[in-house]
């Protein structure tokens, strides 16, 4: 098994507050990672600093190392722009941009440089069938998107994501903010993409992660206290903590 | 898919852009050091505290601009009089009682209206109407009467905002208590939204004191001091600004300077005074173009 | 026990009578201003049109001639109705980018502190009176536009010097005053844009640029289209500002000949215009008015077409 991304001894500071004490992870290629724990934890901080997406709060302070493909991501010679077309993200919020679901997910290969509208439009319909969602909205790709539901909304925003051809793709709370079908539509989706991609979701809801993920990380309170197989973590765990959070006693 | 992060390149596109929006801003910011820093150095030689408290006279030799600034508080006061009643009561109006939705958008479409309307418009009008068809003729009352019109959605606006911002739980409380509503409207509405109705009052002196070109047909260019508290909203009375004007007209540039100082002074008090009110209450300002 | 309660009664119905008349003056107040724009627009047309009626809207509104004190007097304000249109039309080409640009900076670009300090900057320029921005083109703009005429045609035999008192001068005035509409109901536009938008660009591997052109101004565009309509409405309806700046005679529209707009023209004359005279400036006056209507009411008209 290849690591796709690897933290090494990261600390994160926002001012005062140590959000990250010193996280050693290994992300694996090919496979879903679900990061669980208690609200606050940093496992969404942890998440966004894998593609700098913390760059942008004040007073942040980030000390140690977190290689993708052996390559620093907080390295001086990172360009951002790069680094993000390999790393994709999925927010909590579903947020199409104001424009056409197309011009949506046309948005990141024309950032990056598509200009033939025959490239774009197979970009476009191969993002779109990669999350089932191409079926639904093919007879209406120039209307906006605003006017689609949350579900389809939020696949949208995957394969918006996906256009870029990522290598990697970074889930924040996908479905918290959906009902039960479209959640369970997206993690069917979630399911298929591994085969193509390396997928990292942070989830509070402890059943999607065994559902879905590989791999599972418990975070508390800045700290990663156990790392391992899905099944291990939620069978056999090894911290008292992780079986007292698995458990339901607190969180 | 295996692309290397590092490899970190400037986009041109974007260095132009952002060289752009400095220099834009630069030169926008850049404009009013200019005025300010001009309109300073050209008036402060001639200035001295004397021009405000004395009037030009030819028999006296002397020059000054206290009739001036007498007309400008007359206009502002009495321009205030007038519109504040008919802003805030309409505000109140349309907040609290109108039941027609209709007839409120109705009224905010015209506020809009009169909104846009340029001043010389305002200048026409008021000299048609209040100084003919009423026969005040070229008067302080003919110009407050035309400067309300145009102050008045200022006032309504801002009273309008500020209505919004008052809780419900006051009003249900207050009518729990068996008050009518008119009387909470006074006791309790009215009170906690003044740090509103003060900022439209304060965006309408501003905009009274900058104005030209609606009195220079109304309020005229009398430049005598008032005889009478009452009897001189009858006369003829020329602001700051259209004196202002006058001078220039007749290429006195040196008093037009000193006055174009003291109303720059003025109008950045009033600024700094609006931002004072509106921090102190946390209270969004609606000038005549925010929509 | 009876005479408690009679007391009480009495003074329901009073303070029923004062909510009722409170509701009604109330109500007489709010109307104000519907009564105020109907017999504005009423005067404006009373006053506007008997001299259309009288000497012809056409030969008025599309006669080059402007002699009204001649012996056969002709009110030709073609090239006046021409200068408004295009000396506006050229300031707000001029203003917009400026003003736009300086916009994505306070919004997008400056520190929150550095932006509270622009932000008072632009502020007390709206405030200026536009008379002080008259006297500044004339002891400025115009010295300066001067010596540029003399620049440009000093071989010329054929043109009439105008001291730097032209529509060149006056537009730049122009362009002054917009400037601080433009840039803070721009602005207001921008910072209305939701965050999220920014991240899930910034996201996708956009750099700032591309995040504020491609996705910020787009979304704010009904916004900013208000700023420029508004810019428009300012422009047009201005006079003091270039009245002594413009040069006051009538010329077509040409950058640097002595021109007057629609707003100069009745200031420039209302002082001492009789008869048909005058009443030809009342026209003037109605066309302007006219115009600002129109303006207006497209605003309105794509304001609503954006919310669809």
């Amino acid at each position: 098994m290849e690591n796709k991304i690897e933290a090494r001894d990261l600390h994160l500071y926002y001012g005062e507050k140590h959000a990250l004490k010193g996280i050693n992870l290994d992300i694996y290629k090919n496979k879903v990672t679900a990061l669980i724990g208690p609200s606050g934890c940093g496992k969404s901080t942890f998440l966004k600093s894998i593609n700098r997406m913390n760059d942008y709060i004040d007073n942040v302070k980030i000390t140690g190392q977190i290689y993708i493909d052996e390559e620093e991501v907080y390295s001086e010679r990172v360009d951002t722009t790069i680094l993000r077309k390999k790393v994709g993200m999925v927010f909590q919020q579903p947020n199409p941009f104001p424009m056409s679901i197309y011009d949506n997910v046309a948005y990141g290969p024309r950032v990056h440089g598509v200009k033939d509208k025959k490239q774009l439009d197979t970009i476009v319909k191969k993002s779109l069938d990669s999350c089932v969602l191409y079926e639904e909205v093919k007879d209406r790709l120039t209307s906006s998107a605003l006017g689609l539901s949350g579900g389809q909304q939020q696949r949208l925003c995957i394969a918006r994501a996906l256009a870029v051809s990522p290598d990697i793709i970074l889930l924040d709370e996908p479905t918290s903010a959906l009902d039960p079908i479209s959640t369970l539509k997206i993690e069917e989706l979630l399911l298929q993409l591994k085969e193509e991609y390396t997928i990292v979701i942070v989830t509070h809801n402890m059943q999607q992660a065994s559902r879905i993920a590989d791999y599972t990380a418990f975070f508390l309170s800045g700290e990663m206290i156990e790392y391992g197989q899905t099944k291990d973590i939620f069978s056999l765990p090894k911290d008292k903590r992780t079986e007292d959070y698995i458990t339901g006693r607190f969180g | 898919m295996n692309q290397s992060i590092t490899n970190k390149k400037k986009r041109k596109k974007d260095t132009v852009a952002l060289v752009l929006i400095y220099l834009s801003s630069g030169f926008s910011i850049g404009l009013l050091l200019l005025i300010l820093g001009y309109v300073a150095f050209k008036a402060v030689p001639y200035f001295s505290f004397k021009y405000l408290y004395s009037t030009t006279s030819i028999i006296d030799h002397t020059v000054g601009i206290l009739p001036n600034i007498i007309n400008t508080l007359y206009l502002v006061i009495v321009t205030l009089l007038i519109a504040c009643p008919i802003g805030i009561g309409g505000a109140i109006y349309l907040h609290e009682y109108a039941k027609n939705q209709k007839l409120v958008r109705i009224v905010t479409f015209a506020n809009e209206v009169l909104a846009g309307i340029p001043s010389i418009i305002y200048g026409l009008f008021g000299m048609l109407f209040f100084g003919v068809y009423l026969g005040w003729g070229f008067s302080i009352l003919t110009g407050a009467c035309t400067l309300s019109l145009m102050v008045l959605p200022i006032i309504t606006r801002n009273t309008q905002t500020s209505l919004e911002t008052v809780p419900k739980s006051y009003r249900e409380a207050a009518l729990g208590l068996g008050t009518n509503k008119w009387y909470m409207i006074r006791t309790v509405l009215l009170p906690s939204a003044i740090p509103g109705v003060l900022t439209g009052v304060i965006l309408s002196i501003g905009r009274i004191i900058s104005e030209s070109a609606a009195l220079l047909f109304t309020a005229g260019s009398g430049v005598l001091l008032p005889k009478g508290l009452f009897s001189h909203l009858f006369n003829s009375g020329a602001t700051l600004t259209i004196q202002l004007y006058l001078e220039m007209s007749k290429a006195n540039y040196e008093n037009a300077f000193v006055i174009a100082f003291v109303l720059v002074i003025v109008v950045l008090l009033l600024n700094l005074f609006a931002k004072f009110i509106a921090s102190k209450w946390d209270v969004s300002k609606v000038e005549n173009n925010g929509k | 026990m009876n005479k408690e309660m009679t007391s009480i009664n009495s003074d329901l119905k009073k303070r029923e009578v004062v909510e009722k008349s409170a509701e009604h003056i109330l109500r007489f107040l709010s109307i104000v201003s519907i009564i105020a724009v109907i017999v504005i627009t009423g005067y404006m047309l009373m006053a506007g049109t008997p001299a259309l009626l009288k000497y012809g809207i056409f030969d008025i509104l599309f006669g080059t001639v402007w002699q009204p004190t001649s012996s056969n007097p002709s009110f030709g304000i073609l090239y006046v109705i021409l200068t408004s249109i295009v000396g506006v039309t050229i300031a707000v080409i001029i203003a917009v980018p400026i003003g736009l640009l300086t916009a994505i900076h306070l919004s997008e670009i400056a520190t929150r502190r550095s932006s509270k300090w622009m932000k008072t900057a632009i502020e007390l320029l709206a405030g200026i009176p536009s008379i002080v921005y008259g006297l500044l083109g004339v002891q400025i703009i115009n010295p300066i536009i001067y010596q540029l005429e003399l620049l440009i045609f000093k071989n010329s035999a054929t043109h009439q010097f105008t001291g730097g008192s032209n529509l060149l001068a006056a537009i730049l005035v122009l362009v002054i005053m917009i400037l601080p509409t433009l840039i803070s109901v721009s602005e207001n536009a921008l910072r209305a844009v939701p965050n999220n938008y920014r991240t899930s660009s910034l996201a996708l591997g956009a750099s700032k640029m591309q995040t504020i052109f491609k996705v910020i101004l787009p979304s704010a565009k009904s916004g900013i289209i208000s700023a420029i309509v508004l810019g428009i409405g300012r422009a047009m309806g201005e006079a003091m500002a270039i009245v002594l700046v413009a040069g006051n005679t009538i010329h077509i529209p040409l950058p640097f000949s002595s021109v007057r707009f629609l707003t100069t023209a009745i200031v420039s004359e209302m002082g001492y215009a009789q008869g048909a005279h005058r009443e030809v400036l009342f026209t003037i006056g109605l066309v302007l008015f006219l115009f600002i209507m129109l303006i207006n009411v497209m605003l309105s008209a794509v304001l609503k077409r954006g919310e669809e």
